[in-house]
C-alpha cells in the first residue's frame, strides 16, 4: 500500500514550523530512528563534555532564561496583582478578540491547507512548483508588511478605501482588517505539513477505494483524513499558535483601540509601554502558556507521526 | 466539499496493472482536481497575492525619483545599516553555535537531551511580544543580565548589540534544525575512512563532515538571516527605537504610517519585499544544492 520507492517524509521529529516550512528536506527515516544508537565515538570525553556544556549553557542563557523572566514577573507583585491584571475588563476583552480571530482564521487555513495539499500531493500539472512557493511566500515577508498591504488596500489612502468609506464599511482599524493580516501570516502552516505527508502516502489507497466504488467525499473521509490525521493536527496547532501570538502585523491594521481592536500580544505591549510591568508580564505569561502547550504538543504529535511511518514501513 | 466524480473508474473498466494507474494518475482518476486548484488559488490571491500587487502598484504611483529619495534618507540609510548588520552579526553568531547545538543534540547521550531538542523551538512558539518584553527586561542595566554589563560599563539594552541579541534569539531554530537532519544523515563510515588514514579529529571535522553540512549550514544561515531582516516583535522592546541609533527598518515603516506619510511607508515596504523575494530566492537555489548534493549520496 506503499510507494514503491521507500518512503521519504519530512523530518517531523523536532522539526519547527518555519523550517521545515522554508526547507522542507526529507530525510529516510530509518536514518533518524538510529542515529540515537550509534554511540557516540571519535571526540575525547573531555571535548564532548565540553561541547555539551557550552550548548547547554547557550540554550539556558538565550531561551530558557527570557521564559523563566516571564513568569517570575508575572508573579512578582503575588497571585493577587496577577489574577486582577487578567480579570481587567480590558484584558478580558483582548482575550476574546484573540479567540474569535483565531477561530475564524486557523478554520479558513485548515480548509485552505487540505485543499492545497490535496490539488498539490495527488495531482500533475504545470506550475506546481511556482503555486508551492507562493503558498510559502507570506513566511518570508516581515510582519510589519504583512499588515501594511492592507492598509494600503483597505485604509482611506489605499485603493479601495474611498469606496469602503462610501458605503460604510471599515476594515482598516477594525476586527475584520486584524482577521486579514492573521490569514495572511499563516497561510502557509497547514498546507506546509500536509503536502510533503500526502506526497510521500501517494495515491494507491485512493485509488482503490473509488474503484470499490466509494465516492469522492467518502473516499476523503475514510481513506485520506485518517492517513494525515496526525499531519494536519500539528499544523493546526502551529498555525493556532502564532495565530493567537502574532504582533507586528496585526500592530499595523488595529489602530490599538482599547477593549475594541487589542488582540493579546498588543495589550502586553501597551501595559509595557505604561511601566505596568507586572500586569503585561502576567498577560504574557498566558501566551507563554500557549508556547509551552504548543511546545508539548508537538513533541507528542512527532512521535505519533514517526510511529506511523514507522507502522507503514513495517507493511512494506 | 468534494463532490463525487462523475465518473467511476469502474467505468472505465479495472485498471489491470500498475502501469495503468500511472496512466490513470495523470489523467486524474482522483475527483476534486477543479475544485481544489480552483480554491486554492482563489484564496492565495485574494489573501497573498493581490495585496503584494497592490503594494508594488501603489510604489510605481510614486514614480521613481520619488522611490529612490524616499527609500535613501539619512534616517532611512541608518535603519537599513543597523537592521541588515544586526541580522548579519545574529546569523552568523546562530551558525556557529547553532551547529554546535545541533551536533550535540545528533551526536551525544547526555541527560535533558530531549529537553533541550524540545526547547529549541521555543522562539518559534513564543510569540515575538512576550520575547520582546522578556528580552528588554531581562538585559536592561537592573536585568538579571544587563546588571553585569552595567557593572561592565557598557549598555545591551536600546543598542545595536540588543537588537543583535534579540535576532539571535529569533534566528537559532533556523540553523539547528537545517543542520540537524543532515548530521544525522551523515555517513560515520567516511569519518571512520578520515581516522584510519591518520586524520584527526578536527582534520575529520573541517575537511570530512564541515563540507558536506556547509549548504544546509548555509541554508540555515540565510533563513536566520531574512527572519533577522523583517523581525519586528522582539526587536522593539529591547532596542528602544532611537532614530538613526538603534531604530530597525519594520519599525521605521510604522512610524512612518503613523505621520500618515503613505507613500513613504509603501517605498520602505516595496524595498524591504525586494530583500525578502532575493533571499527567498537564494534560499531556494541553496536548497536546491543541498537535495542534490543528498542525492547524490543516497
Amino acid at each position: 500500500m506503499v510507494d514503491p520507492e521507500p518512503a521519504r517524509l519530512p523530518r517531523l521529529n523536532g522539526t519547527s514550523t518555519e523550517a521545515i516550512a522554508m526547507s522542507a528536506q526529507p530525510l529516510t527515516f530509518a536514518s533518524h530512528i538510529h542515529h540515537v544508537h550509534h554511540a557516540a565515538r571519535g571526540e575525547a570525553p573531555w571535548v564532548r563534555w565540553s561541547l555539551i556544556a557550552i550548548a547547554l549553557l547557550f540554550l539556558a542563557l538565550f531561551l530558557l532564561m527570557p521564559l523563566a523572566l516571564v513568569f517570575v514577573q508575572a508573579f512578582a507583585k503575588g497571585w493577587e496583582t496577577y489574577v486582577s491584571a487578567l480579570a481587567d475588563p480590558m484584558a478580558l476583552a483582548a482575550i476574546e478578540l484573540t479567540l474569535l480571530v483565531t477561530l475564524i482564521a486557523v478554520p479558513l487555513n485548515t480548509v485552505f491547507g487540505v485543499a492545497a495539499a490535496w490539488a498539490i500531493a495527488k495531482f500533475e500539472f504545470p506550475g506546481k512548483n511556482l503555486l508551492t512557493t507562493l503558498i510559502d511566500l507570506p513566511f518570508s515577508v516581515s510582519p510589519v508588511v504583512s499588515g501594511l498591504i492592507y492598509v494600503l488596500l483597505f485604509g482611506m489612502q489605499g485603493w479601495l478605501g474611498p469606496w469602503l468609506h462610501e458605503h460604510d464599511i471599515k476594515l482598516i482599524f477594525a476586527v475584520p482588517g486584524i482577521v486579514l493580516a492573521t490569514l495572511f501570516v499563516t497561510v502557509p502552516f497547514v498546507a506546509r505539513e500536509l503536502i510533503p505527508l500526502m506526497q510521500a502516502q501517494g495515491n494507491d489507497e485512493e485509488e482503490a477505494a473509488l474503484v470499490l466504488g466509494a465516492s469522492g467525499w467518502q473516499t476523503f473521509r475514510h481513506v485520506t483524513l485518517p492517513n494525515i490525521r496526525w499531519g494536519l493536527l500539528y499544523g493546526v496547532i502551529l498555525c493556532n499558535a502564532r495565530a493567537m501570538g502574532e504582533f507586528g502585523a496585526v500592530s499595523v491594521v488595529s489602530g490599538h483601540i482599547r477593549g475594541a481592536t487589542n488582540t493579546i500580544p498588543l495589550h502586553v505591549e501597551i501595559l509595557y509601554n505604561e511601566y505596568n510591568s507586572a500586569a503585561a508580564f502576567a498577560v504574557a505569561s498566558l501566551l507563554a502558556m500557549l508556547a509551552l502547550v504548543t511546545l508539548a504538543l508537538k513533541s507528542v504529535l512527532e512521535w505519533r507521526l514517526a510511529r506511523q511511518i514507522d507502522a507503514a514501513k513495517d507493511e512494506e | 466539499m468534494y463532490k463525487s466524480p462523475d465518473k467511476l473508474p469502474l467505468d472505465h473498466g479495472l485498471p489491470e496493472s500498475n502501469e495503468h494507474m500511472r496512466t490513470y494518475r495523470q489523467h486524474g482518476v482522483l475527483p476534486g482536481f477543479p475544485l481544489a486548484l480552483g480554491f486554492t488559488l482563489l484564496y492565495l490571491s485574494l489573501i497573498v497575492l493581490v495585496p503584494l500587487s497592490a503594494t508594488f502598484l501603489k510604489s510605481a504611483t510614486l514614480g521613481w525619483s520619488g522611490f529612490f529619495e524616499a527609500v535613501t534618507t539619512p534616517r532611512v540609510l541608518a535603519s537599513y545599516k543597523l537592521t541588515f548588520g544586526a541580522a548579519l552579526a545574529a546569523a552568523a553568531i546562530n551558525a556557529v553555535m547553532g551547529l554546535l547545538v545541533a551536533w550535540v543534540l545528533v551526536r551525544y547521550e547526555f541527560p535533558g537531551r530531549k529537553l533541550a531538542d524540545a526547547l529549541v523551538d521555543l522562539p518559534f512558539a513564543l510569540p515575538t511580544a512576550v520575547a520582546g518584553i522578556a528580552l528588554a527586561t531581562l538585559y536592561s542595566s537592573k536585568g538579571w543580565i544587563g546588571q553585569f554589563a552595567a557593572q561592565a560599563g557598557f549598555k545591551i539594552a536600546f543598542t545595536p548589540l540588543g537588537v543583535t541579541i534579540a535576532l539571535t534569539f529569533i534566528g537559532l531554530p533556523f540553523v539547528v534544525r537545517t543542520v540537524q537532519p543532515i548530521l544525522e544523515d551523515l555517513e560515520r563510515e567516511l569519518e571512520e575512512a578520515a581516522a584510519s588514514l591518520g586524520a584527526t579529529r578536527w582534520q575529520t571535522f573541517l575537511k570530512v563532515i564541515l563540507p558536506t553540512i556547509s549548504p544546509a549550514l548555509m541554508t540555515g544561515f540565510a533563513l536566520a538571516f531574512a527572519r533577522g531582516v523583517g523581525e519586528y516583535g522582539s526587536v522593539i522592546f529591547i532596542a528602544g527605537n532611537i532614530p538613526l541609533v538603534s531604530e530597525i527598518t519594520p519599525l521605521l515603516i510604522i512610524t512612518k504610517l503613523e505621520q500618515y506619510d503613505y507613500a513613504g511607508a509603501t517605498a520602505l515596504a516595496v524595498s524591504m519585499l525586494l530583500v525578502s523575494f532575493t533571499l527567498l530566492l537564494a534560499i531556494n537555489l541553496l536548497q536546491w544544492w543541498t537535495r542534490n548534493r543528498r542525492g547524490s549520496r543516497v
